[in-house]
């Protein structure tokens, strides 16, 4: 039997198409297609191989991208939670890439390094490192002093209190940082190829929007947060997966 | 500070060596004063209780000794070396229990051979053979959330057994037990000091419990803390379980400590 968080799942979901596919109907604006007509486009772009070929391209620069937020942010963030020092010479840094326009910087990024790739993964990780950055950093800084001491008191070396201490403990903290500077990803990952060259999926929502096409042009959008939603669910499956006892909470006192 | 034995008993033990010594050890929190130039030994094989008033620095003295905070003067030896830091020959029993919340009881209680680099199948099973001890049999799998207070307090006990150190710092490792389990573990304390040659320093609340079950009861002052009275119950221990809630000589010391403690509280 399906269980009670799935069917919530499920029903939802019914609710937003529900309400787009009337919205669709109404319709609200003549540029706003039904939920069903997006869904054959979807279907027509999957079939032609269109959406393939485009997230041949869109994947490239938010997979690097993300993998490198996602493994350097941690590091990092690691490094200034346990420093003060870098703490006070990094945090700034991340605090003002996480407030500032971005669409302010693209026109600079592509003056440094030009339309391509490099340009498009540096997008990717602005949008993705600081909240990934931010939250290991305090996570770390908050890990409860009673269990450093603990493993300190057993014989832990710095090493054994960072790998079997701190990290577990500051997981939750950090996959949630992870969730929003992956979902964050996803959107650079959309906006660099609708501003800075359109390819992949970018070109998809640029092209179908330019020829009145607005079906594939929504299927294009609805695809991308189709696959941001199944990889932030396979995200917390691995997290589950990893700290079993975590999702309850701290019980030490 | 005046050292009293209650003379009248069987004599004291054979004049033990000092397994640990704290001499003039001074602690100081920014301009709290917890400690000021305390001064105790701790004979091997022997258990010493610490009583005092809460806030008095009973976990600041055990973490001193443990080596995990530095004292802001004065030192500790054990078996004669000065403490710079943690050492195998001390395991500690945490006030806050201190578990990982993410592993279970068995990795928890292994947690301590995990980090001495004992091979997970051999660290298992020692591990196992303390959560029986402790009367956890059966929750090996479970993690700390699905324990009671008690048992959780029982995970960190067997944590500290299962190293096998000489020196046993406990903070109040009965305080979240029922009634029924505290006397159970009062009793296998007695049975573990008895047997072997560890040094227990033992921290509690309960003056019945320090009386019953210490060879050595240090009263500490409220802060900032020295040593206001060494108590030896000796041979209370030899009435039995049954009468010695009873015995005049039990009800006397208790009554004693009791006293003194009171002037602070007041
Ligand atoms: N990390 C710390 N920073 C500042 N002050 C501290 C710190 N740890 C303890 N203190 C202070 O030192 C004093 C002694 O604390 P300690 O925890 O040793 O008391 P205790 O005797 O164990 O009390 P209890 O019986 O309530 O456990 C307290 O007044 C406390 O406020
Ligand atoms: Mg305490």
């Amino acid at each position: 039997m399906p269980s009670r968080s799935f069917l919530l799942k499920v029903l939802s979901s019914a609710i937003v198409f529900g309400a787009w596919e009337i919205a669709g109907r109404i319709p609200v604006s003549y540029a706003f297609p039904t939920f069903l007509e997006s869904m054959q486009a979807l279907v027509a772009l999957t079939l032609d191989g269109t959406l393939f070929a485009a997230y041949a391209e869109t994947l490239r620069p938010l997979v690097l991208g993300v993998l490198i937020s996602s493994f350097l942010g941690i590091a990092l963030g690691l490094w200034i939670g346990l420093s003060a020092r870098f703490d006070w010479l990094f945090s700034p840094i991340f605090i003002v890439m996480q407030a500032a326009p971005l669409a302010a910087l693209i026109p600079l990024l592509v003056m440094a390094y030009g339309i391509g790739l490099t340009s498009k993964v540096f997008v990717v990780c602005i949008m993705a490192m600081p909240v990934i950055v931010l939250n290991t950093a305090g996570a770390v800084r908050n890990t409860p002093s009673s269990l450093k001491e603990m493993a300190r008191a057993f014989l832990g070396s710095r090493r054994d209190v960072i790998l079997k201490v701190i990290l577990p403990a500051a997981s939750p903290i950090i996959f949630s940082g992870l969730r929003l500077g992956i979902s964050a990803g996803f959107i650079g990952a959309i906006l660099s190829e609708l501003k800075i060259t359109p390819t992949g999926v970018g070109d998809i929502i640029t092209y179908s929007r330019s020829i009145a096409d607005y079906p594939s042009m929504y299927a294009a959008i609805f695809s991308i947060i189709l696959l941001a939603v199944l990889f932030l669910n396979l995200l917390e499956k691995i997290e589950l997966h990893l700290f079993r006892g975590n999702n309850r909470g701290y019980v030490t006192d | 500070m005046s050292q009293i034995s209650l003379a009248s008993r069987q004599a004291a033990k054979p004049a033990a060596e000092i397994a640990v010594r704290t001499r003039d050890v001074s602690k100081n929190y920014g301009s709290v004063e917890a400690l000021k130039k305390l001064s105790l030994d701790f004979p091997r094989g022997q258990l010493t209780s610490l009583l005092g008033p809460s806030g008095c620095g009973k976990t600041t003295l055990l973490k001193i000794i443990a080596g995990l905070i530095p004292p802001t003067s004065g030192e500790v030896e054990v078996n004669g070396k000065t403490v710079t830091g943690p050492g195998p020959d001390r395991a500690f029993v945490f006030q806050d229990f201190a578990l990982l919340p993410w592993a279970t009881v068995l990795r928890n209680v292994a947690f301590g051979l995990e980090l001495r680099g004992v091979a997970q199948s051999e660290r298992e099973d020692i591990a196992a053979k303390y959560i029986r001890d402790v009367g956890l049999a059966g929750f090996e799998t479970s993690y700390p959330h699905q324990l009671s207070g008690g048992m959780r307090q029982r995970v960190g006990l067997a944590r500290a057994l299962s190293v096998d150190a000489e020196v046993l710092l406990m903070d109040e490792p009965f305080s979240a037990v029922d009634e029924q389990t505290r006397r159970k573990f009062q009793e296998d304390l007695l049975t573990l000091v008895a047997n072997e040659n560890k040094t227990f320093i033992f921290v509690t609340h309960s003056i019945e419990e320090a009386v019953y079950v210490s060879d050595q009861i240090a009263i500490l002052l409220p802060r900032p803390s020295r040593v206001s009275e060494v108590i030896r119950p000796t041979g209370i221990r030899e009435k039995g379980t049954e009468n010695i809630r009873r015995d005049p000589e039990y009800l006397d010391t208790v009554d004693r400590i009791w006293a003194s403690l009171r002037s602070y509280v007041e």
